[in-house]
């Protein structure tokens, strides 16, 4: 496996993601004679892990099972030990649609942080891209590095270690596209523009206030970036649920006038006299949802 | 040679993205065909040769003219008024006469000067607040200076337009959705995808981009042939559609059952695919001819919902009887060449068929008018286990059946059905605020990852997984029982 290639079964050395159930998982790193701890068991990566494919099934040893699933950006965005707060996949997406990368793109990162945007990034510029990224942070930077190297994909990205508001991105005239994620993006528009090759190309810094908003786009049009654009995009997950609503009581005989439609389709809703009810499928939005994570700016070297 | 580092050129038949501020349209680049857009007609013959990206002014006769960069003009004494206590809509303000703007623009005066005399025949103009001076100029300067700028095609440029202009060939699939979905299906180079659309092609292009020629994809559709005018209009190079597959759905069952046979095909695709299919087979001999396909199918897409229409459907036609003409002339060799390309087709469709049957594909992706239900409940038995899949759906209904279904199938876990808002900002020192407008509806998702199915004890160790995911779940499905 790599995080850039999907691999048939679990071998020494490779990452894998261990699925205990809704929302619960994490990662772990595949080693012989290993063993790891689950609220269901020990899982022995020996017998348990190696060999198997990645998919299963996996009894651990109190008799309960978790799945084992071949690592993705998505499923390390949602696992990965946190060094600094990280973009989730939401605004990768979006990010990485609206600064037009594919395999063969070169891109310019800073911050690094705990590296999940930038494994999202290499997985798409792969094979025949690269990613530079800069991090000011000497162990975060250093991190970063080893986890490239476990997950396969060190041949894909250069790590920066210096302040790219100061040194910029350590290479000019040769990216696609370039993005910020760091306190004052609008002190690095310029490394940014020189980043970028002479035909030109995108970029995207992501902030969290309007303040930073302001600034960075007053810094993207005095160094002459067009189709300047602000946006910010919002997840609503759904949970399903099947709700029954009780059906008021308003003195009238048993039979009653709620029809609701045919009862040999499942999805439809449904009456049930006995219990005075009626049935009916809801996606229900989630309790507590993302309100703000930060706005996105775009703009276009022409 | 300065210039010569500088891009790619604007190449005679390319498929190219016209652009007027937010608004885009996809046309070919044709020689001496007029082209309508925002309400001005031109011509692209002086746009070729240029870089993608060029801005160019509409002349009198509908030529393009690169714009040089002008100084922004400022007024050099800033008069500005505070508020606008004083401000009577009297309707004469404006000293100027329709018939004297209108003399103005038939002397063939540039749209910039015409603004500035509105701005100097206008009587309010400096008791305006600066920030009322600033709407004002950019309001007169968008319907009186005239500029559009040639971009190359894209999946943020085509999937925006799509949007805007055709949202019912995509399903209403909005950009920011379509993003999910390539990042939710690990869309990337050497994947082998599964792909059933009915977005006119747009979704496959969208993963034929990502995935960057590298790997294969399987493209499953309904009726006589797939779909792909918003696919030419990305201008992929020749190599992209060597391992773009594709499957008739009507043979999935057979497929699955072992009583496929490649010798029915399904009806033969209507005429114009055949003109698609037989040019895309001639374009070994003639390096033009692709071009030629995605210029047909980006007059399509430019053409729908539009004054030109008429016109440009009527260019389209007129290439395509030159083009059945001149096949004519070698009858013989005509209906050789259907045999060949009969034989070829049904080879093609047995490869398919074997690629499918490996049961291995690294993901699925759907996004169609079907119900997703069936669809996806036949398509996972092509995947391979620990990958991810993605449904569309313009409705949320459909997809909380298919949760439920997928539920009790088995063989998925981390099931998500989703949405996303998008929000757009004005962003301009002291007057930012989110737009005044946003999307109502962009559709809706449900994804999940395919994991090993034990078919065996599939009911017991169903009910497991749902204990393990969502307790609340088997209490619903017991009480749905007395449905």
């Amino acid at each position: 496996m790599s995080f850039v290639q999907y691999g048939d079964t679990i071998k020494d050395g490779d990452t894998a993601i261990v699925f205990l159930g809704h929302e619960s998982m994490f990662p772990v790193k595949v080693q012989h004679g290993t063993v790891t701890q689950t609220k269901y068991g020990v899982i022995r990566h020996s017998t348990d892990l190696i060999g198997k494919k990645f998919g299963s099934k996996v009894t651990c040893s109190k008799g309960g099972w978790v799945f084992v699933l071949h690592p993705t950006p998505e499923l390390w965005t949602m696992n990965l030990p946190h060094r600094t707060q990280i973009l989730y996949s939401t605004d990768i997406s979006i990010i990485t649609m609206m600064l037009e990368l594919k395999p063969g793109s070169i891109v310019c990162e800073s911050g690094t942080g705990s590296g999940s945007l930038s494994h999202a990034l290499i997985r798409t510029v792969a094979p025949t891209g690269h990613l530079y990224t800069v991090e000011f942070h000497q162990q975060r930077a250093e991190k970063a590095r080893e986890e490239f190297q476990e997950h396969g994909v060190e041949h894909l990205v250069t790590v920066t270690n210096q302040d790219v508001c100061k040194n910029g991105f350590g290479v000019s005239d040769i990216a696609d596209a370039v993005f910020l994620d760091i306190p004052s993006p609008w002190e690095a528009i310029g490394h940014a523009k020189s980043a970028l090759k002479a035909e030109g190309g995108r970029i995207c810094s992501f902030s969290p206030c309007i303040e930073q908003v302001q600034r960075t786009c007053l810094a993207l049009e005095e160094y002459g970036f067009t189709e300047v654009n602000t946006l910010e995009i919002l997840p609503r997950v759904y949970n399903v649920r099947t709700i029954s609503l009780q059906i008021p009581d308003l003195g009238k005989a048993a039979e009653t006038d709620f029809d609701c439609s045919n009862p040999s389709n499942q999805s439809s809703p449904c009456t049930n006299l006995q219990q005075g009810t009626v049935q009916f499928k809801s996606g229900v939005p989630v309790r507590e949802m993302v309100g703000h994570t930060g706005y996105l700016t775009f703009a276009t070297k022409s | 040679a300065m210039e010569e580092q500088r891009g790619p050129r604007i190449r005679e038949g390319d498929c190219a993205v016209l652009k007027r501020d937010d608004v885009f349209k996809a046309v070919p680049v044709l020689r001496r065909r007029k082209i309508i857009f925002e309400k001005q007609w031109f011509y692209l013959d002086n746009a070729i040769g240029h870089i993608y990206g060029t801005t160019f002014e509409v002349t009198s006769g509908g030529n393009l003219q690169p714009k040089r960069e002008v100084e922004e003009m400022t007024t050099e004494t800033k008069e500005a008024g505070t508020d606008n206590r004083n401000i009577v809509d009297d309707g004469k303000s404006q000293r100027l006469t329709h018939d004297d703007i209108k003399a103005l623009k038939d002397k063939g005066i540039k749209g910039q000067e015409i603004v500035q005399q509105l701005i100097e025949n206008s009587t309010t103009f400096r008791d305006k607040t600066e920030f009322a001076q600033d709407k004002y100029i950019k309001k007169k300067k968008k319907k009186y200076e005239a500029v559009i700028t040639i971009v190359k095609p894209s999946t943020r440029i085509l999937s925006t337009m799509y949007y805007a202009r055709e949202p019912g060939k995509i399903n209403h699939l909005r950009y920011d959705t379509l993003a999910q979905m390539l990042t939710l299906g690990n869309i990337r180079a050497g994947n082998k995808m599964i792909v059933m659309e009915t977005c006119a092609g747009l979704v496959l292009g969208a993963v034929m981009e990502r995935m960057g020629g590298y790997g294969s994809i399987i493209q499953m559709y309904p009726g006589g042939g797939p779909v792909r005018a918003a696919t030419s209009c990305f201008g992929f190079p020749k190599l992209f559609f060597d391992n773009l597959y594709e499957f008739p759905l009507s043979k999935v069952d057979s497929l699955l059952s072992g009583t496929f046979s490649a010798e029915t095909l399904p009806s033969e695709p209507e005429n114009n695919m055949v003109a698609e299919e037989e040019s895309n087979r001639l374009s070994d001999k003639k390096q033009t001819s692709l071009q030629e396909t995605e210029e047909e199918s980006a007059a399509e897409v430019a053409t729908e919902n539009n004054q030109t229409e008429e016109q440009e459907a009527m260019d389209v036609n007129a290439e395509d009887v030159e083009f059945k003409e001149n096949k004519g002339k070698e009858n013989k060799e005509n209906v050789r060449e259907k045999q060949r390309k009969q034989w070829e087709r049904r080879k093609k469709l047995i490869e398919t068929a074997a690629l499918l049957q490996e049961k291995n594909a690294d993901g699925v992706i759907v996004a169609s008018k079907f119900h997703p239900t069936p669809l996806l409940l036949t398509l996972l038995e092509f995947v391979a286990p620990s990958r991810p899949f993605v449904v569309y759906c313009q409705y949320k209904e459909p997809l909380l059946e298919c949760y439920a279904k997928l539920r009790e199938r088995g063989g998925v876990i981390n099931l998500k059905l989703s949405e996303t808002w998008l929000r757009n900002y004005q962003v301009l020192p002291d007057r930012s605020h989110p737009k005044l407008t946003m999307s109502g509806g962009g559709g809706y998702l449900l994804s999940g990852i395919t994991v090993v199915l034990d078919k065996g004890k599939a009911d017991s160790s169903n009910l497991e997984a749902l204990k393990l995911e969502e307790p609340s779940l088997k209490r619903c499905k017991v009480q749905e029982l007395h449905c």
